[in-house]
């Protein structure tokens, strides 16, 4: 992962600014997001890196500011973009199969042809045998595999994931992580991870920004590239992993009460 | 209910009114209470006679076509309102009057506007229905899960997608549960708006039996109404309890 220089960018936010009424949440951030990368966005809580992600979905209109995804201007949702949600947000009435496929749905693409593709994803992501049962009967770590399956059928270069493992426990989380190193290397695309555990975001990503609070800024980006080829169960072993654990938190625990 | 130990089947309660009612009938203590054995008897014979049989279409129309207007009308009001804040405030103080005012008093005005026909009662039944409808769905919509509607949204739902795929559904338990306290609202509306008018379906029975004292014709229609109502609350009690299984894991 040392193309750095020649790779493009899938996403570019270019001096966003966000006001809620007279809170600035945002301040001129400016930001780059590389092509078939993982970039994480690490801070304290209430540091804006939740809303960052809604206006990079076009969820939420920002002040001022641009964002440019593939090279377009973003004016609201688009196909180029998938979310996965932090509560999952599955319908609680429908099947996982109905649930998989709902992007497919909501773009009208015909019954048939989105539960195949549906049917995909559901294996992929291991839950062949679920299809017919509704999310209340899935554990958390499931719902969440559903989410993360309807976010990759509808085929978008770039998937907005915010902090979709927070409502997991400590095991399940262990393992989407390995997942979502697997996801990023086969899938080519282009992810943009929200979290707030400095651990999880050094163990899983090509690219860290150290999101800083009041008003929200870029203080650091932060490129581990040692450790990223060596098999993923030695990656927490590493000195690098380690030091820069160590060296975030430094930059973070003054803004931690 | 459980009697010495043995669970009796549901509502064997009325057997023991049901025989309570025959006892005193049959005491003769006033014309008022006929034995319930002679307006069963009554019930059936009346059941046959043209009067009833029109009556009972009159009256099935009315509340089909009251109650139709109150759905298809009060669900999307309610979703509505559950959604604009501008619309909220426009309707809502009137829908919390006309759901609390004596709307039985406004029937002699729809009379004078609408006629003595069906045309009034059918307005009746849907004001009596309406209102209690409009709020609940309100009420369902405003407790939807805002991450499906921005889930929705993100993957690029119409408003029209929105509203059919999402906020109808997500608000199905208490829409349901208004439409079933509004229908049996509609039941009283029916009959109170044809008493009113009282030449047209029950109403016409009603007023016909009572003026003549006859009683047991009287509780025969009677128990056929109760036993209407009841039938309609149960069904939309089972359909609810049946999406509620769903509503409590949202």
């Amino acid at each position: 992962m040392n193309n750095q220089t020649t790779s493009t960018n899938a996403v570019s936010v270019r001096n966003v600014f966000k006001n809620y009424d007279d809170v600035e949440a945002l301040h001129d951030l400016s930001l780059d997001f590389p092509k078939g990368e993982l970039t994480s966005l690490l801070g304290p809580s209430g540091c804006g890196k939740t809303t960052l992600l809604k206006i990079i979905a076009g969820l939420l209109p920002a002040t001022s500011g641009e964002v440019i995804v593939n090279g377009k201007t973003v004016t609201g949702p688009g196909p180029d973009r998938a979310f996965v949600f932090q509560d999952f947000a599955l319908l609680p009435w429908a099947s996982v199969l109905r649930n998989v496929a709902f992007g497919l749905e909501l773009r009208g693409v015909p019954k048939s042809e989105r539960e195949a593709i549906a049917e995909k994803y559901i294996a992929d992501v291991g839950l062949s045998g679920f299809e017919q049962k509704v999310p209340h009967e899935l554990s958390g770590g499931m719902r969440q595999r559903v989410g993360l399956a309807r976010a990759l059928s509808v085929n978008a270069e770039v998937l907005l994931m915010d902090e979709p493992f927070s409502a997991v426990d400590e095991q399940t989380r262990r393992k989407f992580q390995e997942d979502l190193l697997n996801l990023v290397k086969h899938e080519n695309k282009t992810f943009l991870f929200v979290t707030h555990s400095i651990e999880e975001a050094v163990y899983v990503s090509d690219q860290i920004a150290l999101l800083l609070p009041r008003p929200s800024r870029v203080s650091e980006i932060i490129r581990p590239s040692g450790f990223r080829h060596k098999p993923i169960d030695s990656i927490r072993r590493d000195s690098e992993y380690l030091d820069i654990v160590d060296k975030i938190w430094e930059s973070l625990r003054t803004y931690v009460e | 209910m459980k009697l010495f130990g043995y669970q009796l089947p549901a509502m064997s309660s009325l057997l023991v009114w049901g025989l309570l009612w025959e006892i005193i009938g049959q005491l003769e203590l006033t014309f008022f209470l006929p034995a319930l054995s002679d307006v069963f008897i009554t019930l059936s014979e009346i059941m046959t006679t043209k009067p009833f049989i029109k009556a009972v279409i009159d009256t099935g129309q009315a509340f089909t076509l009251g109650t139709f207007y109150a759905v298809t009308i009060g669900i999307p009001v309610g979703i509505l309102m559950g959604k604009n804040r501008f619309i909220d405030e426009l309707l809502l103080p009137w829908v919390n009057v006309f759901l609390s005012a004596p709307l039985t008093a406004l029937v002699p005005v729809l009379m004078v506007l609408f006629g003595f026909g069906l045309k009034t009662i059918v307005i009746t039944t849907t004001l009596f229905a309406i209102w209690i409808i409009i709020l609940n769905t309100r009420a369902g919509v405003k407790q939807i899960n805002p991450a499906l509607v921005e889930m929705a949204n993100s993957f690029g739902a119409s408003p029209m997608a929105a509203f059919m795929k999402i906020y109808l559904w997500a608000a199905l338990p208490e829409i349901l549960s208004g439409v079933r306290i509004g229908f049996i609202r509609a039941v009283k509306g029916v009959i109170i708006g044809q008493l009113l008018i009282s030449i047209v379906g029950f109403g016409a029975l009603f007023e016909l039996y009572s003026q003549q004292f006859l009683m047991s014709h009287f509780w025969a229609v009677l128990l056929v109404l109760f036993a209407m109502a009841f039938t309609i609350s149960e069904f939309l009690g089972l359909l609810e309890r049946k999406v509620s299984y769903y509503a409590s894991k949202r």
